[in-house]
């Protein structure tokens, strides 16, 4: 943040700024330099932080009406759909927010696989991002157990029976997550307290994420480091707060298409039937955005191993920016490495769509197919073409690129060569 | 090269999804009706919503409870609408138990508009003794709570079949082509001319099952055409602010020498 | 760049329609965030309550629920009413009329919710120095027909909407 040095105009302006420079921090974030090609992939940042203030709010409205006891956690859903003011909107919000909160938070992640802003020196972003990711999924987890329907209580079940696999304390481990002998009321209770926690945790490693990414400043699809301020950058606002603004806007109709006419396809049917602790559900599945998750967890045919392997899938992503060795950070100009990351976009989703499928024949076999390229995909792939790849001519700034090679032709529309 | 990844992208998954997953031999799909409230401006059809609330009463509710509803719910907006007289009097109609009194004793009195449907039974437990070991489930969310909603429920209602050869029932156990494994314990209780339609519509166990279908579809969603309006409302409102700010971002880029 | 590219002409249409419009979609997003505090469906439907009063003694009372809150209904006796009614009006911080204050023909009922108009506790009945209830929380004094007389409280004690179903039943609400 020491670019310039803001003075407030006004005499109180500065008095404040003196004790408490929050007026610098918005003439930063104002004149924050940003690469003036970023793409829409790169809208996703802001995306978030509305999926993030939308979920808060939402939440705290249903915390008003909510009652975290098992006898009572369904009717007072109910009670929120057919009784409160605007409760079946707030709640449909707030349900299908998460699952839109998943979708932008997956394209972002895929946007740094891609353009390899996961790379030095921006590490601390990225495990940051990485922390965030993984209590949303906690988060996620805790929110779809609050109804109390069968796929809740099933769901809830299933997961903290993952802890059992620890060897020895296993046991002990998943009775005290309960404070039960199953999943029953202290659990309910716990999670809700939880569930209302995690979102400020998040907050606050969203500031984090967001100061970390203000030190080495934003990367962008062509992947170069550029000075700032330079004919390469535009100010934050209005340019990026606009480009933002279009990109949320459009965002926010897909989002509606679903609180408005489908609120439920992305949830389960079984949801609407009460928690009953003596009927398991034929088709047990969490939420789509768990599924690939739970490909992996369920392609292994030990239970420890699958637990294992399902906590490596994600824990590996954080030693992602040692293992990659490419000297280039854009996969624009990784012709070898491009192929790869589409296929492993291609294998997520075929994990996720397997998760949702019985754990047999064809699906099992797909899985295990998909779980062995993920790994191998981070573990050796990775590394590997990162050290062979002969990359494309890099240009030598935003403003300036190389046009002969091999260079993307996308690009070349992209970067525009008046300077 | 991108664009073209994106394609194959697209395509393999669409080939992925389109292979229709492995179901049980006996599974049919359920019969797909077009339902008023289909749609992006679907709203429910009134009179069906009244006679749907008759066959509830007269033949539903003796063994399915419905928790959520209150009387109250028939006059309201987007609902069967029956008017302020009408629903005091069906509210009036059920004897519901209250209490306790001055004395400590419970005691029963005519229903009110703001009280809670009467179960048919006073818990899981009994309505499962009474019912052959099958609990009559909670019909206020069953259209959200089956996959398949509303056209699943309605060809239950009307997939009663003899059980085809080789197939053995136990007591109290029937045949139905939609349910799942075919065997369910509710016998089919739709017959021709069960109810007497209040409009003078006849009652063939098909329109019964349509109008009980589209009563228990508002049950479930009773904020539907609300939904709907709304909906369609703000997605108008977004379309067009979407367009002011893409013009908007069209003009503020316009002073750097780079496209959006 | 250079200042004057960087600043953003206020003025231009395109600008304030969108300012004006987002601004317009944000208000309409914050209401329901705001009613969904107020009374529901299920609050406003239990506005009516039924109340026997075949067993109340002259010069007693009863205290009943209604939307949360008490409701002292009060038997009483000619003397009692008689005393009501003989305060003159100038003596009375909020005037009313003691016929006003109850249904014509139905002197002795005094029906009104037991709240003190000063901050909200129940009164104390029979306590006070003019025969009528007394709050505890900060001395306001109230008359034998639920009128401010003495103490912080601005108004007299309010009178619920109801109606005499039959001699022995009021309906309030």
């Amino acid at each position: 943040m020491s670019e310039h040095e803001y003075v407030p105009k006004s005499k109180a302006g500065k008095w404040f700024n003196d004790r408490l420079p929050l007026l610098t921090l918005g003439a930063h974030l104002t004149d924050y330099p940003t690469p003036k090609n970023l793409n829409y992939w790169w809208t996703f940042g802001g995306i978030l932080t509305f999926c993030l203030i939308t979920q808060i709010v939402t939440g705290i409205v249903l915390a008003m009406h909510y009652v975290a006891h098992a006898d009572l956690a369904f009717a007072s859903v109910e009670h929120i759909m057919r009784d409160v003011n605007y409760g079946w909107l707030i709640r449909y919000i707030h349900s299908n927010g998460a699952s839109m909160f998943f979708l932008a938070v997956y394209i972002h992640i895929f946007r740094s696989l891609f353009y390899g802003s996961y790379k030095s020196p921006r590490e601390v972003i990225w495990i940051i991002g990485l922390m965030i990711y993984l209590l949303m999924m906690a988060a996620a987890f805790m929110g779809y157990v609050l109804p109390w329907g069968q796929m809740s209580f099933w769901g809830a079940t299933v997961i903290t029976n993952l802890f059992s696999a620890i060897p020895l304390v296993g046991d002990s481990i998943t009775t005290w997550l309960w404070g039960a002998y199953s999943v029953d009321n202290p659990t309910l209770n716990r999670f809700f307290s939880l569930h209302y926690l995690i979102p400020f945790l998040i907050l606050g490693l969203v500031v984090l994420h967001i100061w970390a990414l203000h030190v080495p400043g934003n990367n962008n699809p062509v992947g170069i480091d550029i000075k700032k301020p330079s004919k390469d950058t535009v100010p934050f606002h209005p340019y990026i707060t606009i480009k933002d603004a279009f990109a949320l806007l459009v965002f926010m109709i897909i989002f509606a298409g679903f609180v408005f006419f489908t609120p439920n396809v992305l949830g389960h049917s079984d949801n609407y039937i009460p928690a009953n602790p003596l009927i398991t559900p034929a088709h047990i599945v969490p939420e789509w955005y768990l599924l690939p998750f739970y490909a992996i967890l369920r392609s292994v045919p030990d239970k420890l191993g699958g637990v294992i392997l399902m906590f490596s899938a994600i824990f590996i992503l954080f030693v992602l920016p040692w293992l990659d060795t490419s000297k280039v950070r854009s996969a624009v100009f990784r012709p070898i490495y491009r192929q790869f990351f589409w296929i492993l976009v291609i294998d997520v989703l075929m994990l996720g769509y397997v998760g949702a499928m019985p754990a047999e024949g064809i699906y099992l076999v797909l899985a295990r197919v998909g779980t062995v390229y993920y790994f191998l995909h981070f573990i050796v792939v990775m590394p590997v073409v990162g050290y062979l790849e002969k990359t494309d001519p890099i240009p030598m700034s935003i403003s300036e690129p190389v046009l002969t090679g091999g260079a993307e032709p996308s690009l070349a529309r992209k970067v525009n060569d008046k300077v | 090269m991108i664009k073209f990844n994106l394609k194959l992208l697209v395509l393999s998954f669409l080939l992925l999804i389109s292979h229709k997953p492995l179901q049980s031999a006996e599974m049919v799909d359920p019969i797909k009706v077009d339902w008023s409230f289909k749609g992006l401006t679907g709203t429910f059809d009134r009179a069906s919503l009244q006679r749907g609330f008759q066959v509830y009463k007269e033949v539903c509710a003796s063994c399915h409870s419905m928790q959520y509803l209150s009387y109250r719910n028939l006059g309201e907006p987007g609902g069967p609408e029956f008017s302020e007289q009408e629903v005091k009097a069906i509210a009036a109609s059920f004897e519901i138990e209250d209490g306790p009194d001055s004395q400590g004793e419970m005691f029963t009195r005519p229903g009110k508009p703001s009280d809670k449907f009467k179960s048919p039974y006073p818990n899981v437990q009994a309505a499962t003794a009474a019912n052959g070991g099958a609990y009559p489930p909670d019909m206020s969310v069953l259209v959200k709570a089956r996959k398949g909603g509303a056209n699943y429920i309605y060809s239950v209602l009307v997939g009663y079949e003899d059980p085809p050869p080789g197939v053995t029932l136990d007591d109290g156990v029937y045949y139905n082509k939609y349910m799942a494994g075919n065997k369910i314990k509710m016998p089919n209780n739709l017959m021709d001319g069960l109810v007497e339609y209040a409009d003078g519509t006849e009652s063939t166990v098909d329109q019964m099952a349509k109008d009980v279908t589209t009563f228990l579809a508002w049950a479930a969603e009773p904020e539907l055409e609300e939904r709907h309006k709304t909906g369609v409302k703000v997605i108008i409102y977004l379309v067009l602010l979407t367009t002011l700010v893409y013009l908007s971002m069209k003009k503020i880029w316009s002073r750097v020498d780079t496209e959006v | 760049m250079s200042k004057e590219e960087k600043k953003v002409n206020r003025r231009d249409f395109l600008f304030t329609a969108s300012y004006t419009i987002g601004a317009v979609g944000v208000g309409a997003v914050i209401w329901p965030m705001i009613d969904q505090m107020n009374p529901d469906k299920a609050q406003q439907a239990l506005a009516t309550t039924e109340v026997d009063i075949s067993s109340i003694e002259p010069g007693k009372s009863i205290t009943v629920l209604w939307r949360g809150k008490p409701i002292f209904i009060k038997k009483r006796t000619p003397e009692e009413i008689a005393e009501a009614r003989a305060v003159k009006l100038d003596d009375l911080p909020d005037p009313q009329k003691d016929e006003d204050r109850v249904k014509e023909g139905k002197d002795e009922w005094l029906v009104m919710l037991g709240v003190c108009t000063h901050l909200g506790c129940v009164p104390l009945k029979d306590k006070g120095e003019f025969n009528g209830w007394f709050c505890p929380c900060h001395g306001s004094h109230y008359d034998v027909s639920g009128r401010i007389r003495k103490g912080p409280a601005p108004t007299n004690m309010e009178i619920p909407k109801f109606e005499f179903v039959d001699s022995n039943t009021i309906k309030i609400g």
